[in-house]
């Protein structure tokens, strides 16, 4: 066991997703940084499902990939099945998902903290923060060690006041036999952070060699599979095929019958879970005429029998769950290692935040992951990354970074969770970014990665893979453009033109909707010497270049509101027009600029224009008193 | 009547009326000045926020209509202190800054006040209300309906229980959406129209009594909104208010070629005028030769000048301005015509704003419907874009609100 220092740059306290991901990021930046667990064994572990991506988390993953994160390799190192979803529809909805390999990715995980530099990993559990005059300057562990540190980063997950359902059975904890958090809860009540509660569920784990493989559809993985980072060549681990079944109507008429029994239902469960991922037990009660409900059997591991029933998260007793199996076909003799369940937890309102992921409350911290009521071990890490950089950098004295909408999923995440809050854990989707068809899984090095290495969290490894694809990418666009033929040359190739005699170039050709690249390359076959990513990457650019220019201007208005800054300071008596419940929201969140103000729920448009102007007037007047 | 808006009307009608009465209750009370005198008897009316018309409290108070009461009473009032007079349009722009009108009920009721005729009346009451809000509104849940299907088809197509032609009914939608635009945009002629004016345009050759019938018009049987000198020597306009349609009576020069160049002038600009109008009462006189315009497919043959000897040709209106012969017909007839063209309540757009907002959208979903390329995140960008266009009208749009509609319609989740 190594000694540990006393200070650090940066205190990270949790290391699931969002703590893995901000202690990477802060060490990366050069901060002198400490992970803090009660279990460092558990770093990297997938409390729920066995899979990284999918869609809209597949954007977050490659994200977190251009900006250096570790979780696009990790998942490259335990993924046993890849899938590109949505890969007949347009590049903008792609998604890359993998069904993971828990001990490898875990494993994984654990060896790219371990390899980096500036970071050490304490054992203890975290009970209290130091604070001083508003500015946290540490933290108090349960057995009364004392760090301190410039800033710190809370990745708590579901610990706060963690309380699982089994039916009638309720038990406190974070996870399944791990203890719940219940001091920190108690300490940001105390600086006053409003907390709220939310519930999530997950399945039971089946024994596979229980499972009746024989009867059922099975689904492989993507040949060859395609890696989430762009640091790794090629997928090492053999590849796996999940189940696919069905829940029957005998499977609805049991769950029917003992909706009493089911916390949901009975009251007992107080917070709210997603909508988008139901247990079975509200599936059957919200869409009870249908005759079933896919189910995906995805194994958790190579050398692991355990399988994920992807489908049937549930709360319902456990008698009752062992029915429920015997309804379903291929489960029928199955054996349950481990009950679904559900589990409420603290969550604190994310509109105490500001973009930085700063609270506002107490300068130096930060909150990253579920604890701001997102769901999802993408929407963990994304805020991770960001929390990581943005406490390093606190604690450097530099700036803090922003990341807009018009520029990542990252920046639609934090703009959504701090102008909006939640009602139900956040999950990422391509339909909440305005901006989808520029915000692509394909170029997502393209947007962050210069921005990563000038925030300074991307080495020098990337840096030359990035800068050897961008030059081809441009290679490859220039010839596109330069290129060019007439209508009538194009018919000699097959390609059917407006017979206008006007020349187009083999970039405007590309971007037609019913030709292929392979057409162009077979009018000009210099171009087979690009590769598969690069010509995928051109070729959507070229798809959507009607669109994008057309986003442009819109693009453009946003960039407008949000250079015009909202004085933290302003005072909001002072606008006259502007009505109390507004003054309040406005009050409650402190928009930091135009744009983020003009999408608080209930905001006017004159309510904007009167905002937009007191803002112009304060910022004239400070700047020619000589202020910042 | 003197309204006052704001957070000191409490304040300022225990002071001038005594204890606060209940909302929205009319209440008799004798209103008194800082000494305790009288000033009138009046019936208060207390409206507490936010459910009044500026969000804010408001009291009413109906005192007697005499000038000396309301020039004391304001005198009152604005002498306590917080207290001043309202700029012109204030209540509105509290109202519409509190949320409680939106943009094109806000330019409804501008209108309402600036209405001169009947039609003007009913179509500006008619947007106050909401008409175009309303539909709006419609509009853009039934766009949002779509996104979600498209939302649907996009985000959650690994999930075994998304399916069906999702993507069919989301095009099926934009297109309802899209014909219910298109035959507003036809209305927008219309409303323009009742806003601006009716252009009806007096077109004949020289001397065929055009000037003589303006006249005679804004003499007899039409209410004289007001005559406004053309821009030119030849050219004059009158609005007139026939049964309740505004109308902008326009006389021009003589067609007829001319060497002249400042005829000539105004002959080019009574042509375009002609080319433009609602309606043209083209004139000859009933003694000269048969007279009809080109290109202008809306025109009234009028044969003047009814007292002199000559033959009426069929579909000509005979008058004499001389005897008034005819005159009362014509109007009936010019009447008939301009109601042909449509009816006073069925105008939803009346403003420029309007017409370029539901443009836009048009052409969004015009692009959604007539793709060919069925990838549904371009299907949703132009069904986003159209949303956007109609936003600019009322409000704004959330993805919460496609999310929603979304996960009330699917069973979502594995």
């Amino acid at each position: 066991m190594s000694t540990h220092r006393q200070h650090y740059d940066v205190i990270v306290v949790g290391g699931g997703h969002a703590g893995a991901e901000a202690a990477a990021s802060a060490a990366r930046y050069g901060a002198c940084t400490a992970l803090v667990t009660h279990k460092p064994e558990t770093i990297g572990v997938m409390s729920c499902n066995p899979a990284i991506g999918g869609l809209g988390k597949g954007h977050l993953v490659r994200e977190i990939d251009a900006l250096d994160g570790i979780m696009a390799r990790a998942a490259d190192l335990g993924g046993i099945q890849f899938r590109m979803l949505n890969r007949r529809k347009g590049p903008a909805v792609r998604g890359p998902r993998a069904q993971a390999d828990r001990k490898l990715y875990r494993q994984a995980v654990q060896n790219l903290l371990a390899a980096q530099s500036n970071l050490d990993i304490v054992t203890g559990e975290v009970f209290d923060l130091s604070v001083e005059a508003g500015r946290v300057t540490g933290v108090v562990l349960a057995d009364g060690r004392r760090f301190a540190a410039g800033t710190v980063v809370l990745t708590t997950g579901t610990f706060l006041r963690g309380l699982i359902h089994i039916g009638e059975k309720r038990i406190p904890a974070g996870r399944v036999d791990e203890a719940p958090s219940l001091g920190l809860s108690a300490t940001l009540e105390r600086h006053g952070f409003p907390l709220g509660r939310l519930k999530t569920g997950t399945p039971p784990r089946l024994d596979g060699r229980s499972i009746d493989w024989a009867g059922l559809e099975m689904q492989p993985g993507d040949e060859p599979p395609e890696p989430f980072s762009a640091l790794t060549p090629a997928i090492a681990n053999p590849q796996i095929s999940c189940g696919i079944t069905r829940t029957t109507l005998a499977s609805h008429d049991l769950i029917r019958a003992n909706l009493h029994r089911a916390p949901m239902f009975s009251g007992q469960i107080e917070g709210r879970g997603p909508r988008y991922c139901p247990s079975i037990e509200d599936k059957v009660g919200r869409f009870g005429d249908r005759d079933g409900h896919q189910v995906f059997l995805e194994p958790e591991g190579l050398d692991d029998d355990t399988v994920y029933p992807n489908g049937i998260s549930t709360s319902l007793p456990e008698d009752v769950q062992l029915g429920l199996l015997k309804t379903i076909p291929g489960l029928e003799r199955a054996a349950m290692l481990r009950p679904g369940y559900a589990i409420e937890y603290d969550f604190v309102d994310p509109r105490a935040l500001k973009n930085t992921l700063e609270t506002r409350a107490l300068a130096g911290l930060f909150l990253a992951g579920q604890i701001n009521g997102t769901t999802g071990y993408e929407e963990a890490s994304a805020q991770g990354l960001l929390a990581g950089l943005n406490a390093a950098r606190m604690a450097g004295g530099a700036n803090p970074a922003v990341f807009d909408r018009t520029q990542s999923y990252i920046g639609v995440l934090v703009d959504d969770l701090v102008t909006h809050g939640v009602t139900e854990p956040y999950r990422m989707f391509t339909s909440r970014a305005e901006f989808r068809l520029s915000l692509r899984v394909d170029n997502a090095d393209e947007r962050l990665t210069p921005l990563g290495l000038q925030l300074g969290i991307v080495s020098s490894t990337r840096r030359a893979a990035f800068e050897t694809r961008n030059r081809d990418i441009s290679s490859l666009r220039d010839k596109l453009r330069s290129l060019s033929l007439t209508p009538q040359q194009a018919q000699g190739f097959g390609l059917q033109l407006n017979r206008d005699g006007l020349r187009r170039s083999a970039y405007q050709i590309l971007s037609y909707p019913d030709v292929t690249f392979t057409q162009v390359a077979s009018v000009w076959p210099e171009l087979n010497a690009y590769a598969a990513p690069v010509v995928a990457r051109v070729t959507a650019d070229a798809v959507y270049s009607v669109y994008l220019d057309r986003q442009a201007a819109e693009i453009q208005a946003y960039r407008r509101d949000q250079s015009l800054k909202v004085p933290a300071d302003l005072d909001l008596d002072a606008i006259s027009g502007l009505s109390n419940e507004l003054k309040l929201k406005l009050a409650a969140q402190r928009p930091a600029d135009l744009a983020q103000a003009g999408r608080i729920e209930g905001m006017t448009p004159a309510a904007l224009t009167l905002l937009a102007a007191h803002a112009r007037k304060a910022r004239t007047a400070a700047l020619s008193t000589g202020s910042t | 009547m003197v309204r006052v808006s704001g957070p000191r009307v409490r304040f300022v009608l225990e002071t001038v009326a005594g204890p606060i009465p209940p909302p929205r209750v009319a209440t008799l009370r004798k209103l008194v000045d800082a000494e305790g005198a009288a000033i009138d008897r009046a019936l208060v009316l207390f409206f507490a926020a936010p459910a009044s018309f500026t969000g804010d409290d408001v009291v009413e108070f109906h005192v007697h209509g005499s000038r000396a009461i309301l020039a004391r009473l304001v005198a009152v009032l604005t002498a306590l202190p917080g207290v001043r007079l309202a700029e012109a349009g204030e209540f509105t722009r509290r109202a519409f800054e509190a949320g409680k009108l939106d943009l094109a009920a806000v330019e409804g009721l501008a209108d309402l006040i600036d209405s001169e005729t009947e039609w003007q009346r009913q179509q500006a009451l008619r947007q106050m209300d909401g008409a175009l809000g309303t539909l709006t509104l419609a509009w853009r849940t039934t766009l949002i309906d779509a996104m979600s299907l498209l939302a649907a088809e996009l985000d959650f197509s690994d999930e075994g229980d998304v399916s069906g032609p999702l993507q069919l009914q989301a095009v099926e939608l934009a297109s309802n959406v899209l014909m219910s635009l298109q035959s507003a945009l036809g209305s927008f002629a219309m409303g323009e129209r009742i806003r601006e004016g009716f252009v009806v345009v007096l077109a004949g050759p020289p001397n065929a009594g055009k000037s003589s019938l303006l006249n005679a018009l804004a003499r007899r049987d039409v209410a004289i909104v007001s005559p406004i000198a053309g821009t030119t020597r030849d050219i004059l306009e009158v609005r007139l208010d026939l049964a309740g349609i505004p109308v902008i009576l326009i006389d021009t020069a003589g067609l007829r070629d001319s060497d002249d160049p400042i005829e000539a002038e105004g002959v080019r600009r009574a042509r375009a005028l002609v080319e433009r109008a609602d309606l043209v009462l083209s004139l000859r006189a009933i003694d000269s030769a048969p007279y009809r315009i080109e290109n202008q497919a809306n025109q009234l043959a009028v044969a003047t000048k009814s007292d002199l000897p000559g033959d009426v040709l069929p579909g000509e209106q005979a008058i004499s301005v001389e005897t008034g012969d005819g005159l009362a017909e014509l109007l009936a007839c010019i009447v008939g015509r301009l109601q042909g063209l449509g009816s006073g309540g069925s105008a939803l757009l009346t403003r420029e704003r309007h017409r370029i907002a539901v443009a836009d959208a048009i052409a969004a979903l015009e692009r959604a419907v007539t793709a060919q390329h069925g990838q549904g995140e371009l299907l949703s960008e132009d069904i986003r874009l159209a949303v956007l266009a109609l936003e600019r009208l009322v409000g704004r749009i959330d993805v919460e609100d496609v999310l929603d509609r979304l996960f009330a319609g699917f069973c979502i989740g594995k």
